[in-house]
């Protein structure tokens, strides 16, 4: 993080970091995704809106790895990272959370951040085993990084907890501070408002902010509206595995398609 | 069992004695650096300590107990310690552990026999040929469902068992004889003065391996496991230890954060089988002659059941565990012939009633409660590609 | 040791694939209670193989209730085993049922670990084969202890054989082995199929949680699994007896593997699987010994069972936990 903290923010550079081409995802019979283009920018905060099973989470879930896509190309910072495992799609800088909070939750806040830290450690086995000079650096650049980490997120003062006994808020922002303790360049969280309370969402809002304010890009699954139209700098809406619509915020706002498929069902909108 | 008038007391008593240790392990966990020191220098010495015939004719009073502490009280801690490192750590159900050790006496019986090399030589040797069949076994069959894994790892244990038996250049159901012990490093005695003999390891010579003499056998064991030891709690507070931990966890959130989980699990299965060659080595020195009946189905089992009994993923449970089932059926005379029906049955109550085992360790403890058991391949399956078992992942 | 070449194989192919056919079906009777067991609890029920045993005592019991007899041929053989088959399906169900009664239900209620619960059964598995070697044999047949853990014989079958054509022989046992497991089969079959116990079995293998929301019992359904592996265990321990006529505490350690392997082959959860697995596998390790030697036998098949997990871990027709195809 301290490295890179305080880099302006270069909005809408135009070099998209990445690009889904022509992705298609089937299960079975279900078509989840259908022939999906789309392309981020760097820097930018892209949200990603549609109704429930429209296919936003499996468009996570191709983008790190967990599903190969039937159809289609992934390709993150220039190269295709479709088919890679998914720890290397981690080390080249693709973190994410989840919409089901997947914590480690019987382990401590501080080691859940550490996990994330250790993608770029390099100390094998017998680094480990006989502690060597190098494994203690690694290990206190973690710990010190897990740390700054979790004061950022604003979970700092409960990091030696237990991860399940945190409250929900603070669960959702340290699985945010585990994700970014990868360094992805670009961070993908899914639905992080759900079961947020206004002010907590009005904190996440900032936390967001921030985090794109570090030089990263973030790619954001959301239902709440005036969070999504408040820090986004541009939408992408999905219905039944197609984009419907693509474009700023005031854009997507008035499109009548969007209208239809997703804004004028209030029930989704949580 | 499940009596209402019964269970109030025992669960009462069972709380008292878990909030017994729960404050003793935080104690321990915030002691300060020196005074962890001072508890393990205790410990090493009154380890040393231990082989001396006052402790010995109330521990063992039918057979000698240097040599009960050499195998198989030492033999099981070192077993149990290493196949922690694959079923309490990376939470993988290992039930041919046995192939291991066999494959380390084997080594030492071969080399030592037909090859004429020195034991240390071949501690070498037998650790690097077991961590390499660890992967051998490991690379094809890790990525299977957990409960299948252990199938697969039973039948590993079988095939190395049959194999030596029907191998004639090891001497079949002979086995091999005439191993040779490891060469003594000093003549040095303890001086057999008032101080020495007082605390009961006067004359003793410690690094002198003969023939008769269980304590030097005994010093060579301890050694192990205390090495086995510091490595094993070296990884657990590592990023490896983390890694294994995310893995019980939630198999799939650790490989997204990640964390490579079959290089892990890999690692956990060669570390523990360097473990288990190890015991074989040191083992095989000591007895002359080892035949395939020396490592039958039954050893994985009951050293399994250590770990399980003392609190899989906690190493003071684990020793603790190892020992007792190590030195319980040779304490209690009577018990030895039933040995094994005693244990398959509390193996049964405690999983009825303690699962977590006599000294769990808190992570494990809670893992338990929830169910998984923290055995990550066992509660969740690991898909490969086609499987939609990954589908969870976003809901 | 004999002459171990393809040779030997060809020169006697009937005979091996005749004795592979009746070994695979007892396979295939005592992989069917693996299956149905791992399908509805999602366990590997270790201790199945000594349910099995314990069939093998049971039969040996009620040989010993007629007298020893020796020297059975014809239709007399043919009622006696079915005699035989009722006392080792009436032990071995018996003793299933109990067996989840003590070892595995109390861990169901408090929601233990699936470690927990195959550490349980493999605890259960050590103590029935020592409570057998140390016990109940010595007592049972007035042995002295140290002998309780050495095999135990009933010779009774008269040996015809019922087929010969040409270098094709079928003796009387064998034949009565397989049919006599094939229609075990089939009947296991229908009733897992026809009848509304069978449809609760089914139902609860594919979704327990909404099997429960439906009102089936799901203890009631475990019981019933149990016993029915059980009992098909205890006829194979039967028709093991006619073949064998020898067992031991230890009997079915192997043997159990072998059938855990025969339902992992076939799919687990796949009943159909189950009969097709332990064929396939019985084959497989007759012909392994014909080639390299019967001392290699069970290295062939757990060799076998190593290369399925890798190859193909959903078995030969799929697993079918979901669908049931019971
Ligand atoms: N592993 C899977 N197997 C089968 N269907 C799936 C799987 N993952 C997602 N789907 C289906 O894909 C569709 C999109 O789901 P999802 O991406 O979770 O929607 P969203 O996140 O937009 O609510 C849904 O119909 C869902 O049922
Ligand atoms: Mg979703």
């Amino acid at each position: 993080m301290s490295e890179t903290a305080g880099v302006p923010a270069e909005k809408k550079t135009g070099t998209p970091v990445l690009e889904l081409r022509g992705i298609t995802m089937r299960f079975g019979g279900v078509v989840a995704i259908n022939g999906l283009n789309l392309a981020i920018n760097e820097g930018e905060i892209f949200a990603l809106i549609g109704p429930n099973g429209a296919g936003k989470t499996t468009v996570f879930n191709v983008v790190t790895g967990v599903y190969r896509p039937t159809e289609g190309q992934v390709v993150f910072a220039g190269s295709r990272i479709d088919g890679k495992k998914r720890y290397q799609v981690t080390k080249r800088g693709v973190a994410r959370t989840f919409q089901n909070v997947r914590l480690f939750h019987n382990m401590s806040a501080l080691e859940n951040v550490m996990v994330g830290a250790d993608a770029h450690h390099r100390t094998g086995l017998a680094g480990a085993a006989l502690g060597l000079p190098w494994h203690r650096r690694e290990e206190r650049d973690g710990r010190a990084k897990a740390e700054e980490l979790l004061e950022f997120v604003g979970v700092a003062r409960r990091m030696e907890e237990t991860a399940k006994n945190l409250p929900y808020g603070d669960q959702r922002r340290l699985e945010i501070a585990r994700a970014l303790a990868t360094d992805p360049k670009l961070l993908l969280l899914d639905e992080p408002a759900a079961g947020m309370n206004p002010t907590e969402k009005e904190e996440l809002q900032g936390l967001i902010r921030k985090i794109r304010d570090t030089g990263r890009t973030v790619l954001l699954i959301e239902h709440d509206m005036s969070l999504i139209m408040g820090i986004s700098d541009r939408i992408a809406v999905l219905d039944f595995g197609q984009k419907i619509a693509e474009g700023l915020p005031a854009e997507i706002q008035t499109n009548q398609r969007v209208i239809d498929a997703y804004l004028g069902v209030p029930a989704d909108a949580s | 069992m499940n009596d209402t008038t019964n269970r109030n007391p025992l669960s009462r008593a069972r709380d008292g004695y878990s909030s017994f240790f729960d404050t003793l392990r935080d104690r321990w966990a915030t002691a300060p650096r020196w005074a962890r020191w001072v508890v393990y220098l205790v410990l090493i010495v009154l380890a040393i300590l231990l082989p001396a015939d006052g402790v010995g004719s109330f521990m063992s009073p039918y057979t000698d107990w240097p040599t009960l502490l050499f195998f198989p009280i030492g033999g099981y801690i070192l077993l149990a310690i290493g196949l922690n490192v694959v079923v309490g750590q990376a939470g993988l159900l290992d039930l041919g552990y046995v192939a291991f050790f066999a494959i380390g006496g084997y080594a030492m019986a071969i080399f030592g026999t037909k090859m004429h090399m020195s034991f240390w030589e071949i501690l070498v040797v037998g650790v690097l040929l077991s961590a390499v069949s660890g992967i051998i076994l490991g690379a094809p069959t890790l990525r299977l469902r957990g409960d299948y894994l252990a199938i697969v790892t039973l039948g590993f244990g079988e095939i190395v068992r049959i194999v030596a038996n029907n191998t004639d250049y090891i001497g079949g159901p002979r086995g091999i004889g005439g191993i040779p012990h490891p060469p003594s490093l000093s003549e040095w005695t303890i001086p057999d003065n008032g101080f020495f003999d007082a605390i009961g390891i006067g004359g003793v010579q410690p690094l002198k391996y003969g023939a008769l003499d269980g304590k030097p056998y005994y010093y060579l064991m301890l050694l192990l496991i205390v090495a086995a030891i510091i490595f094993a709690k070296r990884l657990e507070n590592s990023r490896v230890g983390r890694a294994w931990a995310s893995i019980r966890e939630d198999e799939d959130a650790a490989e997204l954060m990640g964390v490579p989980t079959f290089k892990f699990k890999l690692a956990a299965f060669a570390i523990g089988a360097a473990i288990g060659g190890a015991g074989g080595v040191v083992y095989a020195s000591q007895s002359v002659s080892i035949i395939p009946t020396n490592f039958p189905f039954i050893l994985s089992a009951t050293i399994l059941a250590a770990v399980v009994l003392g609190g899989s993923g906690n190493l003071p449970g684990v020793i603790l565990g190892a020992f007792l089932v190590a030195w319980i059926p040779e304490r209690i005379r009577g018990l030895q012939e039933y040995r094994v029906l005693v244990f398959g049955g509390v193996l049964v109550l405690l999983m009825i009633f303690r699962p977590e085992g006599l000294l769990p360790s808190r992570r494990r403890k809670a893992e338990l409660a929830e169910g998984e058991g923290g055995m990550g391949g066992l509660g969740a399956e690991v898909g490969g590609p086609v499987t939609v078992a990954a589908g969870e992942v976003g809901e | 040791m004999k002459a171990t070449t393809l040779n030997n194989l060809f020169s006697q192919f009937w005979p091996y694939t005749i004795d592979g056919l009746s070994l695979g079906a007892i396979y295939a009777l005592v992989a069917l209670g693996y299956t149905m067991v791992y399908g509805v609890l999602r366990l590997i029920n270790f201790a199945h193989s000594e349910i099995f045993m314990i069939g093998t005592f049971g039969a040996l019991g009620t040989l010993h209730l007629f007298g020893m007899p020796s020297n059975v041929g014809g239709f007399a053989l043919v009622a006696l085993v079915l005699a035989l088959a009722v006392a080792g399906g009436i032990a071995s169900g018996g003793s299933a049922v109990i067996l989840e009664y003590v070892a595995y239900r109390p861990l169901r209620r408090n929601n233990a670990s699936r470690l927990a619960a195959l550490i349980s059964a493999i605890g259960a598995s050590l103590f029935l084969q020592q409570l057998f070697a140390r016990l109940v044999i010595p007592q049972a047949f007035g042995l002295p202890k140290e002998k309780g853990a050495l095999p135990v014989q009933g010779h009774f079958v008269h040996h015809t054989n019922v087929i010969h054509i040409g270098g094709f022989e079928l003796s009387n046992d064998r034949l009565i082995v397989i049919v006599g497991a094939v229609l075990m089969m089939v009947a296991l079959d229908m009733f897992v199929n026809r009848t509304k116990l069978g449809r609760g079995i089914r139902a609860t293998a594919q979704d327990p949680e909404t099997a429960v929301l439906m009102g089936v019992n799901i203890d009631r359904i475990v019981t019933a699994t149990f016993a029915l592996g059980g009992a098909m265990a205890g006829v194979a321990a039967a028709l093991y007896m006619l073949r064998f006529e020898e067992t031991r505490f230890d009997v079915g350690f192997l043997l159990g593997i072998k059938a855990f392997t025969a339902a992992v082959l076939g799919g687990i959860g796949n009943l159909r699987g189950a009969l097709v697995g332990g064929i396939v596998l019985g084959l497989i390790e007759m012909y392994g010994s014909a080639v390299f030697g019967s001392e290699w036998q069970n290295v062939v098949a757990f060799s076998v069972l190593v290369l399925v997990l890798m190859f193909r871990p959903t078995g030969i027709l799929g697993e079918s936990l979901q669908q049931a195809r019971a």
